[in-house]
C-alpha cells in the first residue's frame, strides 16, 4: 500500500508502517475528496471496531460518512444458552473446561465462568485448542472440554484439535461448539427491513482462511460494495476510500485491500480440515436470533466429540436478557452509547451483554475509549 | 447452576455489597477496577487512617525527627523462575522499589516464606541465593523473618512476603498530592517486559525472540534524581496494571489530567509483537524495574539525562505532561494523532480469541 516508514525509530519492523500519522492524514484527505453523498458503511469484524475506536479513526472521517459496527465479535454473538452450558459443564466434578480468556466474563443466565471457577469449577484459560488436547492426554481420568467459539478464523485450529484427539484415541476430549459464519450474518443484515448498511469492510482474517469468492454473490444480489480489509489504521482508511469510491461510482464489487494476507481462494488446506470435521448448521446469534445455515457443528463422523451430546445438554435453551440491546448494536441499527443501560447499569465489571465484555465488543470499546469524554461533553452541553 | 455453599458470607456482611460476586475472583487481584473496589470497600474501609489514606506505594512518617518509609508486599508468581529473575529477585526488588518511590533509601527488610511440602530444596536454595544477591545489589539487609510449611497441594511451591523500612534523607515530599499542572511525565525505560516474560514461560508461548524481565532495583536511580537536585513531585513503580493503572491512580489522587503520546512511550519490538498477537495493551502490562516520574517541567531534560546515565535507566523517555482540569483523567494521543481516554482495565487483561 505504499506506506513509508517513520524513519525516526529503527526498532519496529512490522507495525508502524500501518500506523503512520502523515499517511493517515493523506488517506483522510483522500476520503474527504471522494465522499460527495452520505453513506453508511459497516466494518464487519470486532478487531476492526476495536482499532477504529482505539486509534480514533472515526474522528478523521468526513461528516457524510457513518460507520456502524458489525457482528464480527465471536464472544459477543455466542448465545446465552451456550454460556449456560459451559457453566454447567465446568461445575461438574471431574471435568476441565478449557476456554479462551475473554469468554470467562461473559454473563450467562445466572452466572459466568469466572464465578464458577471461584466456586471450585475447573476452568482453564488456554491459548490454543491443541493445549486442551494435551491436557486431555495428560489427565485421562478427567473429561476435558474445549469451548470452541469463533468465526471461520478459529475453525481450522479447532478442527485440527478434534482430528488430533481422534488420531490419539482420546475418549475424554470434546468440543462445546459455537462456531459462526460471516456471510450468512451479512445476508441477514442486508435482508432485514431495518437495514441501513450500504457497503461493507469485510473481515481480513476470516478471508485469509476462506478467501472471498463467497462474498461475490452477496455483492451482486444486494448491490453492495464489499472491501476485504485489514486491521491497522491505514488498512481501514484505505478500505474506506475503496468502498466509498465504489458507492460514489455506482459499483458493487468485492475488492481486496488486504492483499498482503488474503487470496481469492483463501487457505485451501485450512478449508479442507474444516470440511472434514465440521458441517454447516443453523445457529442462534446472541441478540439476533437463529440464522439458517450460519454456523458450524461437528460432522456426524465426529459426533462422539460433541460435548453437548456427551453431557446431555442438546435440548437446553435459554432466553436472552431483555434489557440488553446488543442485538441491535451487532446489526448496526444502534450505537452502543444509544443504549439506556450503557455505562450505567451495564459496565465491563457487570455487563448485561457480551458486547460489553470482549475487547472486540463494540460496547466495551466505546466504554473504554469514549465514555468519560462523551459523558463530560453531555454534562457541559457541548 | 451455581453450586450452593452453606453460608457463603460466613456470618459477615459487607457494608456495601461487593457488587455481584459473593466470592473472590481472580480478577479481584488483577490490578484493575475490581481490585480498586475490593481495596476501597473492604480494606481501606476497615483500616481507615491518615497514613494509609496517603495511598502511595509505602507509608511515610516521622519518628524522633527522622522521616521513614514503610511498606510490604506479597509475592506469588508461576513459574518461580523466569527469564531475567525469579520470585526471590521480585521479593527484594519489589519492596525496595516501593520504598524508593517514597524517596527513601531502603535499609532493612523482613521476609516470610510459605513453603509447600515437596518443594525441591534446590529450588528454595536458588531463590534464597537470588534474594541474597538482590539484597546486596540494592544495599539492604534481611533483619527478621518467618517460615511456615503447608501441605502439598495447598500452595504454589513457594510464596514470599517481604516488608521494608527505609529512611528519607531529604525534605522533599513525594506523592500524588505534589503533582501539579505543567509537570513533565517521564518513564525510566521500555515497558511490558516483565509481564510478557512471565506469561511466555508460564503458557509456553514462543515469540520471535526471548523476552527478559526488567526486574531491577530502582533506589539508585531515584537517588540520582534527588541528589541531582531535581524537583521530583511523584514517583511510582509500574507493577501490576502497568503505566495505565499508575497514571490513572495518580491523576485521580492529584485531581489533574495527564496527557501522554503513544509514540513516545518506549516498548520493545518483541513485547509489542507479543501484545498485538494476544490483544494485550503493553501499557497495562506489569513491569518490575520501571518507574514513572512526575518532575517540574524546567527540570525535565536534566532529569532525563540523570535517568539515562543511572542504573536501569538507559531507555528513559519523556512521554507527556500534566494539565489542570476536571474531571481527572488520562488521555493518550494515538500514533495517528487522535487523543482518547486511557482507562484502567476492568480486571486482568485477558487474551483475545482471534
Amino acid at each position: 500500500m505504499g506506506a513509508v516508514r517513520d524513519g525516526s525509530r529503527d526498532d519496529v519492523r512490522f507495525l508502524d508502517e500501518y500506523r503512520d500519522a502523515a499517511q493517515a492524514g493523506a488517506y483522510a484527505r483522500a476520503l474527504r475528496r471522494v465522499t460527495a453523498r452520505p453513506w453508511t458503511i459497516m466494518e464487519v469484524c470486532g478487531g476492526q471496531t476495536h482499532a477504529i475506536v482505539r486509534f480514533g479513526i472515526d474522528e478523521l472521517l468526513p461528516p457524510q460518512l457513518t460507520l456502524v459496527h458489525g457482528p464480527g465479535c465471536p464472544v459477543c454473538v455466542t448465545p446465552v444458552e451456550l454460556i449456560d452450558k459451559a457453566c454447567e459443564i465446568a461445575a461438574q466434578p471431574g471435568t476441565m473446561l478449557c476456554s479462551f480468556g475473554d469468554m470467562l466474563r461473559v454473563p450467562g443466565t445466572r452466572t459466568d465462568l469466572q464465578a464458577v471457577k471461584a466456586a471450585g469449577g475447573d476452568v482453564r484459560v488456554v491459548y490454543s485448542p491443541l493445549d486442551a488436547v494435551k491436557l486431555a492426554a495428560a489427565h485421562p481420568a478427567a473429561q476435558v472440554v474445549f469451548f470452541a467459539v469463533g468465526f471461520e478464523t478459529t475453525a481450522p485450529p479447532n478442527a485440527m484439535a478434534v482430528w488430533q484427539a481422534r488420531r490419539q484415541g482420546l475418549k475424554n476430549f470434546s468440543l462445546l461448539v459455537s462456531h459462526v459464519l460471516v456471510p450468512p450474518a451479512m445476508a441477514a443484515i442486508l435482508g432485514s427491513p431495518s437495514n441501513r448498511v450500504q457497503g461493507f469492510l469485510a473481515a481480513g482474517h476470516v478471508c485469509t482462511v476462506m478467501g472471498y469468492r463467497e462474498y461475490e454473490p452477496l455483492a451482486r444480489r444486494y448491490r453492495v460494495p464489499i472491501v476485504v480489509t485489514g486491521f491497522e489504521p491505514l488498512d481501514i482508511l484505505q478500505g474506506l476510500v475503496m468502498c466509498v469510491q465504489q458507492l460514489e461510482t455506482g459499483r458493487a464489487e468485492v475488492e481486496n485491500q488486504y492483499a498482503r494476507s488474503v487470496r481469492r481462494e483463501g487457505n485451501l488446506a485450512a478449508q479442507r480440515i474444516v470440511r472434514e470435521v465440521f458441517r454447516v448448521v443453523d445457529r442462534k446469534w446472541r441478540g439476533v436470533g437463529e440464522i439458517p445455515e450460519s454456523g458450524l457443528g461437528l460432522a456426524e463422523a465426529y459426533a462422539e466429540f460433541d460435548a453437548e451430546r456427551r453431557f446431555g445438554l442438546t435440548a437446553y435453551t435459554a432466553a436472552e436478557p431483555t434489557e440488553c440491546l446488543s442485538g441491535l448494536v451487532l446489526q448496526g441499527v444502534k450505537k452502543p452509547n444509544e443504549c439506556p443501560a450503557f455505562a450505567t447499569r451495564c459496565t465491563p465489571e457487570h455487563p448485561l451483554g457480551a458486547t460489553m465484555v470482549s475487547s472486540e465488543g463494540a460496547c466495551a470499546a466505546y466504554y473504554r475509549y469514549r465514555r468519560p469524554v462523551e459523558a463530560e461533553c453531555e454534562r457541559e452541553g457541548l | 447452576m451455581n453450586r450452593d455453599v452453606a453460608d457463603p458470607q460466613g456470618g459477615w456482611s459487607c457494608p456495601r455489597p461487593l457488587d455481584r460476586y459473593p466470592q473472590v475472583l481472580l480478577a479481584h487481584g488483577g490490578g484493575g477496577r475490581l481490585m480498586q473496589q475490593l481495596l476501597e470497600q473492604v480494606f481501606l474501609r476497615a483500616f481507615d487512617n491518615p497514613l494509609l489514606n496517603q495511598r502511595h506505594d509505602g507509608a511515610q512518617f516521622e519518628v524522633g525527627g527522622q522521616r521513614l518509609a514503610f511498606t510490604t508486599d506479597a509475592y506469588v508468581v508461576r513459574p518461580l523462575f523466569f527469564p531475567g529473575g525469579d520470585i526471590g529477585t521480585l521479593a527484594v526488588n519489589g519492596t525496595v522499589n516501593d520504598l524508593a518511590m517514597c524517596g527513601a533509601q531502603p535499609r532493612w527488610l523482613s521476609a516470610a516464606f510459605i513453603l509447600e511440602e515437596g518443594l525441591p530444596m534446590a529450588a528454595l536454595g536458588r531463590v534464597v541465593e537470588s534474594m541474597r544477591a538482590a539484597a546486596k545489589a540494592a544495599g539492604v539487609e534481611f533483619v527478621t523473618g518467618d517460615t511456615k510449611v503447608v501441605e502439598r497441594g495447598r500452595g504454589d511451591g513457594l510464596y514470599v512476603t517481604t516488608a521494608g523500612l527505609g529512611v528519607i534523607p531529604h525534605g522533599q515530599c513525594i506523592g500524588p498530592a505534589q503533582v501539579q499542572a505543567g509537570d513533565a511525565v517521564l518513564v525510566s525505560g521500555d515497558l511490558g517486559r516483565h509481564g510478557m516474560a512471565v506469561l511466555s514461560v508460564r503458557e509456553g508461548l514462543e515469540f520471535e525472540g526471548p523476552i527478559v524481565s526488567d526486574c531491577a532495583p530502582l533506589a539508585a536511580l531515584v537517588g540520582a534524581l534527588l541528589e541531582g537536585g531535581i524537583e521530583v513531585h511523584c514517583l511510582r513503580d509500574l507493577t501490576r496494571g502497568g503505566l495505565v493503572a499508575a497514571l490513572n491512580e495518580i491523576a485521580a489522587c492529584a485531581r489533574v489530567q495527564v496527557a501522554i503520546e503513544e509514540a513516545a512511550v518506549p516498548v520493545s519490538e518483541p513485547v509489542r509483537g507479543a501484545c498485538e498477537m494476544l490483544g494485550l495493551d503493553p501499557l497495562a502490562v506489569a513491569n518490575e524495574g520501571r518507574l514513572v516520574a512526575f518532575v517540574a517541567a524546567r527540570d525535565a531534560e536534566r532529569a532525563l539525562e540523570l535517568l539515562r546515565a543511572g542504573p536501569h535507566g538507559a531507555g528513559a523517555q519523556r512521554i507527556g505532561a500534566v494539565h489542570a482540569g476536571s474531571p481527572s483523567r488520562v488521555t493518550l494521543r494515538s500514533r495517528i494523532g487522535i487523543a482518547r481516554v486511557l482507562d484502567v482495565p476492568s480486571g486482568e487483561q485477558l487474551p483475545r480469541i482471534c
